[in-house]
């Protein structure tokens, strides 16, 4: 059973912009899938569709067999909860260390302090970042901030990881490492989904390529 | 239920450090508060004080009758028995015209004019003591005592009392509208205060709703910080008020001193203030809800 299935999906923005035309595609459970395409092809559309940030115009998108295009505006954030999220632009909170910016979504859940902190110390070391809990974001590295990102987005132990061109404006050898990391989750079989336009990381990294051109899926 | 109570500590806490991180800020907001609350509050105070005052002074009131220079004792006799049946009358004190003479021949300010008189210009009179203070009751006895023949005149000496307490409703009712224009002024205040918080920690709320924050859990700390900063700026306003009746109280116990009493101000009392302390929270928490639910359905993220 898939756990994240496009069916027929067209999103059109008000301005009558057109991101995804008719795309249908599904990633099945355990599978470490890319998302490729040029700039502008739709994968963010795609990515924000899963996450219920944008609503899809037509058609129906599951995740974790929910509808998330019928779903009401009171259980996104339960929907959310279920799913890592590593964002392109980030958004460390940066007047918070790097233990509390992985914190944040076990406070949002109640996750109690001791128990957050030991999944938070967990997270913090899979990425490498153990001996940098008491950093501020400003003082870690690109690839540091982007490995904080993904603690953050797996602190609540999700069955799907998504993440929106994880390794742009990151080197070569800093983008292999987040692949890596990515890898380490997909092993032990949470869903991988990644958005990206390097095709060496995509030939090397995934078991799944989704392309996307103009919004029309042409390859899946 | 340890999950909702674990959000409530947790928002409850942040809302703390968020003021306390910021000591200037919230120093300034409760003090701008404190002063809007401790006008309205010290009127009420001296209104409350001023009734007070009232009771002591007035007691129940008085009618005074007088009577037609001509009258005989036949009719100084029936107006006493008249007086005698009324219902309202506790006790009757006749003042002949010769006792009324003697008095104001004693009188330091105008003895030594009544004593170039020649004849005695004054009339008998009774001075009638009733046994409440319902002036309705007072007025309608003097109304029928005109009615007796040989009463020149009737007088309620509490008609003043009248005017204190219609002076006191109307001072209680302009209180009101103070208090009740300050009270939409601190709903108003709270209202901005959380909307600029809000804009400022625009991106926070934006990733705590990508990362499955409901809007109850977001909106509660800024509906914290409104009620807690409701209830600090009441009791900094009452703080203020306290102070000022200390200090008042030490000049108004040596005047009072000079008129033999021991009349302070006072504040009111716990019950009244707990409710105004309350009640601040209350408007704080109004303020900060509708601020945080305007505001928050326009932080989508992106």
């Amino acid at each position: 059973m898939p756990t994240i299935s496009f069916d027929h999906v067209t999103k059109r923005y008000i301005d009558g912009f057109e991101a995804l035309r008719d795309a249908s595609f599904s990633v099945e459970t355990g599978e470490f899938a890319c998302l490729v395409g040029h700039s502008g092809a739709g994968k963010t559309t795609a990515l924000k569709l899963i996450a219920a940030i944008e609503r899809a115009t037509t058609g129906v998108v599951i995740v974790n067999g929910q509808n998330v295009s019928a779903l009401r505006p009171a259980a996104v954030p339960y929907l959310r909860r279920n799913l890592g999220l590593v964002f392109q632009e980030q958004k460390l909170l940066h007047d918070r260390t790097a233990f509390e910016n992985a914190m944040f979504p076990l406070l949002v859940c109640g996750q109690s302090p001791r128990e957050g902190a030991r999944r938070v110390r967990a997270a913090l070391d899979k990425v490498g970042l153990r001996d940098r809990e008491s950093a501020m974001p400003i003082t870690l590295s690109g690839g540091e901030q982007q490995r904080l990102c993904i603690a953050r987005a797996v602190v609540n132990r999700p069955s799907i990881l998504i993440a929106d061109e994880p390794t742009a404006n990151l080197d070569v050898e800093s983008a292999a490492e987040i692949m890596e990391i990515f890898r380490s989750f997909h092993q032990v079989g949470v869903t991988v989904l990644v958005a990206t336009h390097d095709a060496a990381l995509v030939e090397r990294f995934a078991t799944r390529v989704v392309r996307l051109h103009h919004g029309r899926i042409v390859q899946s | 239920m340890i999950t909702w109570l674990r959000h409530h500590i947790h928002s409850l806490a942040s809302t703390v450090r968020r003021l306390v991180s910021a000591p200037g800020a919230t120093a300034l907001n409760v003090i701008a508060i404190a002063i809007a609350l401790a006008l309205p509050l010290g009127a009420w105070v001296s209104l409350k004080n001023v009734e007070r005052l009232g009771g002591h002074v007035t007691g129940n009131p008085q009618l005074s009758v007088f009577l037609a220079i001509d009258a005989t004792s036949a009719d100084t006799a029936r107006v006493e028995a008249a007086l005698g049946q009324a219902f309202a009358v506790r006790r009757v004190r006749f003042v002949s015209k010769d006792t009324a003479l003697t008095e104001m021949k004693r009188s330091e300010a105008i003895g030594e004019i009544a004593a170039t008189l020649g004849a005695n210009p004054l009339p008998d009179a009774f001075v009638v003591e009733l046994k409440s203070s319902d002036l309705d009751a007072a007025e309608r006895l003097a109304t029928e005592l005109r009615t007796l023949p040989k009463v020149a005149l009737v007088q309620l000496d509490a008609v003043w009392i009248k005017r204190l307490a219609a002076l006191l409703r109307l001072a209680s009712l302009a209180i009101g509208i103070l208090a009740a224009l300050l009270g939409v002024g601190m709903v108003a205040v709270t209202f901005n205060t959380i909307r600029l918080q809000i804009l400022t920690q625009r991106d926070e709320i934006e990733l705590a709703r990508l990362i499955g924050a409901t809007d109850a859990y977001i909106r509660r700390p800024y509906v914290y910080q409104g009620a807690l900063v409701g209830l600090i700026s009441a009791l900094v306003a009452f703080a203020l008020v306290a102070g000022s009746v200390h200090v008042l109280n030490a000049e108004i116990a040596q005047l009072a001193a000079t008129y033999g009493s021991e009349f302070r101000l006072r504040l009111p009392p716990y019950g009244d203030s707990l409710a105004m302390v309350v009640f601040s929270g209350t408007l704080g928490w109004v303020g900060a809800y509708l601020s945080v639910s305007k505001h928050l359905a326009r932080i989508e993220p992106r």
